[in-house]
């Protein structure tokens, strides 16, 4: 008797979206302003903190800088460390209003 | 075949070379026993070929046998009583994870107050954690239940525990049959694991698991908690199968029969039944021949299999009995023996009424002879003669004033 099961012991692969989109999690979005990005500025590779410290690996490298929305949690830890404070963390609307 | 004069401990030990285990791990302080000391001893001089894991408790001893056995290396390691119960939440892990690993419990009393010595409480108080607990009754019954006990975890993908009395098989010398190698590398083929991990397929192994079932990254719907922990439960009551088949095989090979799920002393024609597991039921079969002898008509039923439990077995064994008469070394405070509790549960519904009386014996290593056993029996009968159809006995014990 062998046992064919992909499921006989819980497990799970690493993929984008395994643990589903995440970015509905978000009550802030990051916003980049390019005119303060480094990267942009100097039109090359460049910082790139954000990408660094993003704990989720949404930060996509690159001129400009982008972040992937689908799955950025909103955490803000981007916006905390960009020594340029290119990057806001804009409150959703409906966050706001529970305030 | 070979014959050698050895203790329980010894006789494990030769088992588990015959099965070449890869990884052994052991916290090797009392209370573990001289089990690993005989591993940690061949491994040194070569004689077995294995990874001897030295750790700091026996919580991380089966974490490490939990991780090696994940990476496919079959696995073994042995403890008793605290070391056992400090196991507890990693044997949940390793059943949960449906990982094929062997541990030996030298059955041992529990604190407090202290005590080395034997009953079956510590591994009666592993019964829920998900693995199969098979209790052997001598010294050969557990060099052949180790090895059987790998090809049962291996097929069914659940882990075994092969449990045997402290001191009365793991200190004590019986000549025992070694089977020869090459027959058991026959018997026991590599261990496949059930997910291989590789650099080119990583995965997570047990991450979190949502109630519900839920599609991956894929579309594939992954089960959920439930889907998991029903599959072991599945997979323990499909056990049965592949116990019964195992030791079949195992005696054509070998010529040792030690019964399935369970094994029968003069129970053709018995109706007094005496039920139990481990040395206490091979115990009861010399009362048994005494008490034929006075034209008492009894029996034995040993328990071999308590997990998966062997719910039919006993139903087809005990449909003849007139009196069942259960000796335990536990009890599950508040109530009454386990074995007790799950064996009348088993005859719920079945036409079966017999009186039931459990003994509890044995705890903490208090010795109970044959003769003590046939003292029992001729007292419970008295009893049920008249009309006393339950009685919680504790032997040997004053339990006045």
């Amino acid at each position: 008797m062998e046992i064919k099961d992909d499921n006989i012991s819980a497990m799970c692969k690493p993929a984008i979206g395994e643990a589903g989109r995440t970015g509905d999690w978000r009550d802030a979005t990051p916003v980049i302003d390019q005119a303060k990005c480094i990267a942009s500025i100097k039109n090359r590779p460049a910082c790139y903190l954000c990408w660094l410290y993003c704990p989720d690996g949404v930060v996509i490298t690159g001129v400009p800088v982008q972040i992937d929305l689908e799955y950025c949690k909103g955490c803000g830890i981007c916006a905390e460390e960009c020594p340029a404070q290119a990057i806001a963390m804009v409150m959703h609307e409906e966050v706001k209003e529970c305030k | 075949m070979q014959v050698k004069i050895l203790t329980g401990n010894q006789a494990a030990a030769e088992a588990v070379k015959l099965c070449k285990v890869q990884v052994v791990s052991a916290y090797p302080i009392t209370p573990s026993t001289s089990l690993t000391e005989y591993l940690a001893e061949w491994i040194e001089r070569g004689t077995l070929k294995a990874e001897y894991v030295r750790v700091e408790s026996e919580h991380s001893v089966m974490t490490v046998c939990v991780s090696a056995s994940t990476v496919g290396a079959r696995v073994f390691t042995s403890t008793s009583s605290h070391g056992l119960l400090y196991m507890h939440e990693q044997l949940h892990w390793a059943a949960g994870s449906r990982l094929p690993i062997v541990t030996c419990v030298i059955n041992r009393g529990v604190g407090a107050p202290w005590s080395i010595f034997n009953d079956q409480q510590d591994s009666i108080a592993q019964r829920d954690t998900g693995w199969i607990q098979l209790y052997c009754r001598d010294n050969q019954e557990i060099i052949d239940t180790v090895i059987q006990a790998y090809r049962i975890a291996e097929t069914a993908f659940c882990p075994v525990m092969v449990c045997y009395d402290g001191f009365v098989l793991s200190h004590t010398m019986m000549p025992v049959e070694i089977p020869a190698a090459d027959k058991v590398n026959v018997f026991l083929p590599p261990y496949k694991p059930h997910t291989i991990l590789s650099q080119e397929a990583p995965r997570n192994i047990n991450p979190v698991i949502f109630p519900s079932q839920r599609r991956d990254a894929d579309g594939v719907l992954r089960d959920g908690y439930m889907e998991f922990r029903w599959k072991l439960q599945n997979a323990l009551e499909g056990a049965r199968d592949v116990i019964v088949d195992v030791n079949r095989e195992f005696a054509a090979v070998f010529g040792h029969d030690h019964g399935g799920m369970i094994w029968d002393h003069r129970i053709d024609d018995a109706e007094v039944c005496i039920v139990g597991m481990g040395s206490i039921a091979s115990e009861a079969t010399t009362a048994v021949d005494v008490l034929r002898e006075e034209g008492i008509r009894a029996g034995v039923v040993g328990i071999r299999s308590y997990r998966p439990f062997p719910r039919a077995e006993l139903r087809e064994a005990l449909k003849k009995a007139a009196a069942i008469i259960i000796f335990e070394k536990n009890v599950s405070y508040g109530y009454e023996g386990a074995l007790c509790a799950d064996l009348k549960a088993a005859l719920y519904g079945t036409g079966i009424v017999a009186p039931v009386h459990n003994y509890i014996a044995g705890l903490g290593g208090r010795d109970v002879k044959a003769t003590e056993l046939a003292d029992a029996v001729r007292s419970s009968l008295a009893d049920i003669a008249g009309g006393v159809r339950e009685r919680q006995t504790w032997l040997n014990c004053v339990t006045e004033g």
